[in-house]
């Protein structure tokens, strides 16, 4: 049977590709990726949990709804935020984006 | 090797692979679309741990909208000539090192710790879709999560068209 | 015997135990031969779907459609098959190789994918989720996420820009759509296909007309056909998303497109016209036969209707179909579904006889509708009223026999 750590492991391997994403990659949309990646490890982890130490409550599926709405909400905020940014700067490269004011 | 471990092996490596992907490749629509595998991957895992509703609410939701939000957002933002030079920022070797101390650190804690079970408790019922549906409304459960959501929303709604707005047109 | 899949598989996988097999993979090749007979069987329907459009149109249109080919014309959709079977398979130059050849069956194959859930027969149905409405809205999505890779994998300016609308259009009529599909789950209380139909004593069209014409029209507009079908109009915007694709890629398409509309009409059947309830179902030996009969007539009677809609409408603009969507079916659906739940827990806390659950219902969702219509109505009079006011022009007219200037103000 499988036992939780795999799923917990799975989960954890998940957001260290998602973070090495977000602190390597000079294009916004793709540390925005790596965002994303970090957020489902997460939900993986939390209903991996529920299913295994209490499944008669639900809270674990009402957590990893929740996240789902914020993530969804995140990432529409931070395109219109990019797409702004590129009509502005003409770039959406996170190093070429260094002045707070010009 | 029951058949469900073989399954979890197998999807556990294709989306872990993808996501090796999405972080390395330079073609941002390549890279979306390999996102869009790690997230089918998530929502079968999702069936597997039997949290039918999240699978599906996963792929109407990730695959649906936000990922198809990201296609659009990529192929509205990428200048006309292939971006130069690598992928990678400055920094790339700080973060392949502090992903691996991460990951190695929580690799040892979960080995080493004891609460984690072998076997799943049984589910009794299936009826866990109505009981999402009550948690979510019940004063005493999750109602003022449920409605945060929701201003959450629709404060991402408007902020995202007014910041996106494109005010030379009007 | 009233449950022939069952016995069948049983019978199966005994055969498959008793050559030593572990039961693990006795399951796997049971559930992928399940899936390959459904698959089958729904892609020759698709293979007939072409010789049905294809009469259908010629006769709306006042001619006889194929009949040289085989009886009838039979057997034309096999002709032409074989005709984008043997055309040249190319990908143009500077084309994303594996997004362009991945499109066409990512198509088809989330059309494929609803097929799991519709119930055929009382114990006839591929999986029976209690999520199928859900699963049918995320089937759905990806069905829009190919589009996207096709219109883009083109490297064609035409194509991206067809995909792009096409795109905007299916995920703005996916909200009335979810919508609308929520109304019959209040009704049977489950999202579960088996379970709606179940509960289907009467059937749902007679007592959520609304709900129904909702999902019709917004089904239409998701496949993307007429009157919605600006996206692919040759003469609009040069085939649209397609544009690059020829031979069996472009056969792939066209079928997933017939067999979507086909998709549509047996869930419209499912949710709204009682699935597979008719005369005669329970019986122990014809019975699922039966199950399975009815399921295609009714299908095949909203599919002829969709055709019906097609071939009768002119084409609407993009931005007159999303302004549609908006401002008229997104209020409307959402008005309805709070009419319908808060009407069906009235009246089932106060026990109401289920004739007059039905009557109420039914005149309630009447009323709803009657009261958007008028608001449209009002909308559009004004807006006609404060367009026909023409601006006042002064004329001046010199009139010979009085020989003075005189102004006139027309009013054209």
């Amino acid at each position: 049977m499988i036992s939780l750590s795999w799923y917990l492991i799975f989960a954890a391997a998940l957001f260290c590709i998602g973070l090495f994403g977000v602190l390597s990659r000079k294009n916004a949309i793709a540390i925005l990726m790596g965002i994303e990646l970090m957020l489902n490890a997460v939900n993986v982890n939390l209903v991996a949990f529920w299913r295994y130490v209490n499944p008669g409550q639900i809270t674990g599926q009402v957590f990893a709804i929740i996240v789902f709405a914020v993530a969804a909400s995140e990432v529409a905020v931070g395109l219109a935020l990019f797409i702004s940014i590129y009509r502005r700067r003409g770039t959406i490269a996170a190093d070429e984006i260094d002045l707070m004011k010009w | 090797m029951s058949v469900e471990m073989i399954i979890f092996l197998i999807i556990a490596v294709a989306t872990l692979g993808s996501a090796l992907m999405v972080v390395t490749t330079k073609n941002l629509v390549h890279m979306a679309l390999w996102l869009i595998v790690v997230l089918l991957g998530i929502a079968i895992f999702f069936a597997m741990l039997s949290a039918g509703f999240l699978a599906v609410a996963q792929v109407v939701i990730y695959i649906g909208a936000i990922a198809i939000l990201l296609i659009f957002a990529i192929m509205l933002t990428q200048r006309t000539t292939q971006e130069a030079g690598s992928s990678f920022n400055s920094n790339w070797r700080w973060g392949i090192l502090v992903s691996l101390i991460l990951f190695a650190g929580l690799f040892i804690i979960l080995v080493n710790w004891s609460g984690i079970s072998t076997t799943p408790p049984n589910l009794d019922s299936r009826a866990s879709v109505a009981d999402i549906g009550v948690a979510l409304v019940e004063p005493n459960a999750f109602l003022l999560p449920f409605e945060f959501a929701s201003v959450l929303l629709l404060a991402a709604l408007i902020g995202a068209i007014y910041v996106a707005w494109d005010r030379r047109k009007v | 015997m009233t449950n022939p899949l069952l016995s069948i598989s049983l019978w199966f996988s005994n055969l498959l135990t008793g050559w030593g097999l572990p039961s693990g993979l006795v399951a796997v090749i049971l559930g992928i031969a399940g899936v390959l007979i459904t698959c089958v069987f729904v892609l020759v329907l698709a293979v007939f779907l072409v010789w049905v459009e294809r009469k259908v149109v010629a006769r709306f249109q006042d001619r006889l459609g194929p009949n040289r080919i085989g009886p009838f014309g039979l057997i034309q959709p096999f002709a032409d098959i074989i005709k984008l079977l043997i055309k040249e398979d190319i990908t143009p130059n500077g084309a994303d190789r594996v997004v362009y050849n991945l499109a066409p069956i990512l198509a088809l194959a989330a059309v494929l994918l609803i097929w799991a859930v519709i119930p055929f027969a009382p114990s006839v149905l591929g999986a029976d989720v209690n999520i199928a409405v859900l699963y049918v809205v995320a089937v759905g999505s990806i069905g829009t996420l190919s589009i996207i890779m096709a219109g883009w994998a083109s490297n064609n300016k035409y194509a991206l820009l067809g995909a792009f609308r096409t795109v905007a259009q299916m995920i703005s009529y996916e909200v009335p759509m979810v919508i609308a599909l929520l109304i019959p789950v209040i009704l049977a209380g489950s999202m579960g296909m088996s379970e709606i139909v179940n509960d289907q004593k009467i059937w749902f069209v007679l007592i959520i007309p609304v709900a129904a014409f909702i999902f019709l029209v917004t089904s239409i507009a998701e496949i993307g056909r007429s009157p919605f079908d600006l996206i692919e109009a040759e003469s609009e915007i040069v085939a649209g998303f397609h544009i690059e694709y020829t031979g069996m890629k472009f056969g792939l398409f066209y079928a997933g497109e017939l067999l979507h509309a086909l998709t549509i009409g047996a869930l419209f059947a499912t949710l709204f016209l009682g699935g597979w309830k008719g005369p005669g179902v329970t019986l122990p030996y014809i019975g699922p036969f039966l199950g399975v009969f009815y399921l295609l007539l009714k299908s095949f009677l909203i599919y002829f209707v969709i055709m019906w809609i097609k071939y009768s409408l002119p084409r609407i603009r993009i931005d007159h179909m999303l302004a549609f969507n908006w401002k008229f079916l997104t209020p409307l659906a959402l008005v309805l579904l709070i009419v319908v739940a808060i009407l069906h827990k009235l009246m089932v806390t106060l026990e109401f006889s289920y004739i007059l659950y039905i009557v109420i219902m039914f005149f309630a969702n009447i009323v709803t509708f009657f009261m958007a219509l008028n608001l449209v109505k009002n909308y559009a009079s004004n807006t006609r009223k404060n367009l026909g006011k023409p601006p006042e022009v002064v004329v001046i007219q010199t009139n010979p026999k009085i020989d003075q200037p005189s102004p006139v103000t027309s009013n054209s």
